[in-house]
């Protein structure tokens, strides 16, 4: 009984293990760090210009962005928002919700905790996988998230992205072998830097998903070296109360 | 001074003498062991659990349109709101923890049997109550997990011929999830449940108090004096309270007050669970999505299901025995038979050794093959329900089962090893 049981549960893990392999798209690791200051700030500046058209982030506010980002109000306000925001204000744009439903298909979704529902990772590589697909409204499709609603509202920097293909030998045979995406060239930014950029913006969502994680990491340090010191006292008051019973 | 004012309340209401009845003069047996730390650190939590409750209540709103946007408020807006939410949902997923492993230990030292089948029961009282406490809080964060895991739990209750369609509906007080859910959701969560828990905890100590606790070699601490002589017995330097006692018609062997030598240690317990429990709320808080799910940080949507819905990892055991069975309502019947089953352990042990330490081989095998299988079911019950899967969970489902029967079974006539005098 116990050693079937235990084949049992050696099948499971398995079983789990393959299972988790043939369904996911190989996604990159987001080289994110969330103590660099220059890179929130500017992932932030990319949301305002690229996403803030249609996305919002409905429950985090211009204050906390600033605070957090180490960003002067008066200086993020007039570089960051709409002139007509306050300070205290939702990051929120004046798109009509309707309309944007009908023209992408779906409600654009809110970003504010993206990066908690998909992961940075989702993010980052679907950010690069855009590409050029004439069959699609607008023009491109993606490898991520394919049929997506979205265009690539990043195309002014990365170019027009091109699935490449490349006639390699295989087994003596020459074949037509996908490479990956490659950019035309006709973008603001080279490869490396347009990775740089995403990063940036995904490393920005990474903190709006969860702004307390600034934070939780010192405090918990702190909380972790008084519990060492305390579970240390605890043991030896425990242990001299004990000598009566031992 | 103080002792006038002491003097002054115990004329009026035994204060001390009820501390003393329950904890400076309460025998404890002086040999409890890593397990017995689950019983006060399941107090630590449920505390935990109704400060917390209680400063997220001031800034919750328990509305369709603004529970999830007042969670989010909670999280960035509310000074240390992101720990308070934080404690309140890791501990949800402790309380299971130390629940468990409390029960565990029931279970291995044979804490329920007789005289502490009433103890048992209301233990078990304690548990369906939080499991219910845990599911309609799950609900209140308003996401899509919360939306689809209350759909999905809620519809068991469908299965039932005859009245399940109606049951639903009075239990959602609409004929979807909605506000109204959410609204009676929120009023269970915060004061009728957590009142009957603290009541039942309260009953479940009294029960407890009234026959002693129990202690790794199963054996009694209080014994009836009938003049013989106990060597080295710790128990000779305390005071213990007459109640125990009995004028000196009972002996008290190997046990020792509770306080200050339990309290002592359970602090040490305390401690280390805090930095366990810390470790999760500052540095992993979503406990790698089985915490806080994924999809729970998108609002709830009744028109987009998610992919794949699986109840809290606490849940799964149990789920997974709902979905081995391929009829709806069998899988119900089976589900709640094994939470019932657990109930009467009283009366399906027949042995009258009570730990695992004395008991046959026969019933440590048993209950090794209740924990694989406990654990294999919760595992699966988070797996999605794929052909070969279901196949596993109704093989774990039937070694869930079988431990039940077997025990039933060889318990009457097992062959035990003779028991200690005196605690080891």
């Amino acid at each position: 009984m116990l050693k079937k049981l235990f084949s049992v549960l050696a099948l499971v893990t398995s079983a789990s293990v393959l299972a988790a392999g043939g369904e996911h798209i190989h996604l990159d690791k987001a080289p994110i760090n969330l103590q660099d200051k220059a890179s929130l700030q500017r992932g932030a500046k990319m949301f305002q210009n690229y996403c803030l058209g249609c996305h919002q982030m409905e429950y985090q506010r211009y204050s906390r962005t600033f605070r957090d980002l180490g960003i002067p109000d008066d200086v993020g306000m007039k570089e960051l928002a709409f002139t007509a925001n306050k300070v205290g204000d939702y990051i929120k744009n004046a798109a009509p919700k309707t309309d944007l439903a009908k023209w992408f298909g779906a409600p654009p979704p809110d970003l504010t905790n993206v990066a908690r529902v998909r992961g940075p990772d989702w993010i980052y590589t679907y950010l690069r996988s855009f590409y050029a697909d004439p069959t699609r409204p607008f023009g491109v499709n993606n490898e991520v998230f394919p049929l997506v609603g979205m265009p690539h509202v990043l195309q002014e920097l990365q170019g027009i992205p091109h699935k490449k293909h490349e006639t390699q030998l295989v087994d003596g045979q020459s074949k037509d072998v996908y490479i990956g995406i490659v950019a035309d060239g006709s973008g603001e930014l080279s490869p490396d830097d347009y990775d740089k950029a995403v990063a940036d913006l995904v490393n920005y969502l990474e903190y709006t998903g969860e702004p307390s994680k600034l934070e939780s990491h010192s405090l918990g340090i702190k909380v972790m070296i008084f519990l060492f010191i305390f579970f240390i006292l605890a043991f030896l008051l425990k242990k001299e109360y004990w000598k009566d019973v031992h | 001074m103080f002792k006038n004012f002491m003097n002054w309340i115990e004329y009026r209401m035994p204060f001390m003498e009820k501390m003393n009845l329950h904890v400076m003069q309460y025998p404890a047996p002086k040999n409890f062991n890593f397990w017995y730390f689950f019983g006060s650190l399941a107090m630590l939590v449920l505390v935990n659990q109704i400060v917390t409750g209680i400063w997220l209540t001031m800034n919750f709103e328990p509305s369709a349109e603004r529970a999830f946007a007042s969670v989010e408020y909670i999280m960035r807006d509310v000074d240390y709101g992101w720990l308070l939410r934080y404690m309140h949902s890791t501990g949800a997923s402790a309380f299971f923890v130390v629940v468990y492993l409390h029960m565990f230990r029931g279970m291995m030292y044979g804490s329920y049997q007789k005289p502490r089948e009433l103890l048992w029961i209301f233990g078990m009282l304690i548990f369906l109550v939080l499991m219910a406490e845990a599911f309609m809080g799950y609900l209140l964060p308003w996401g899509q997990m919360s939306f689809w895991g209350a759909q999905v739990i809620i519809s068991i209750f469908g299965v039932i011929p005859g009245i399940g369609d109606d049951l639903t509906l009075w239990i959602r007080g609409d004929y979807v999830i909605s506000g109204a859910t959410l609204n009676r959701f929120f009023a269970l969560h915060v004061i009728a449940l957590p009142l009957v828990l603290v009541i039942l905890v309260f009953l479940h100590i009294i029960a407890l108090h009234e026959v002693g606790s129990n202690n790794p070699d199963g054996i009694d601490v209080k014994v009836p004096n009938e003049g013989q002589k106990f060597e080295n017995n710790v128990s000779e330097k305390f005071t213990f309270h007459e109640y125990f006692t009995k004028g000196g018609k009972k002996i008290i062997v190997d046990a020792i007050p509770f306080h200050p030598y339990y309290t002592v240690k359970d602090i040490v317990g305390v401690v280390g669970f805090l930095i366990i429990f810390c470790a999760v709320i500052f540095f992993a808080p979503e406990g790698g999505g089985y915490l806080l799910e994924a999809p729970n940080f998108e609002p709830a949507n009744p028109m987009k299901t998610p992919a794949h819905i699986a109840p809290v990892w606490y849940f799964t055991p149990f789920y997974a025995i709902l979905r081995a069975i391929p009829d709806q309502l069998w899988g119900a019947v089976a589900m709640f038979a094994a939470i019932i089953l657990l109930a009467l352990l009283p009366w399906l042990d027949r042995c009258k050794v009570r730990s695992v330490r004395y008991r046959s081989t026969l019933h440590k095998l048993n209950l090794v093959n209740f924990v694989i299988s406990f654990v294999a079911l919760g595992v699966l019950g988070v797996l999605p329900a794929t052909p070969t899967y279901t196949l596993y969970a109704q093989i774990a489902s039937i070694a869930y089962f079988a431990f039940f029967g077997l025990l039933w079974w060889y318990s009457k006539n097992e062959k035990t090893k003779p028991l200690p005098v005196r605690l080891s």
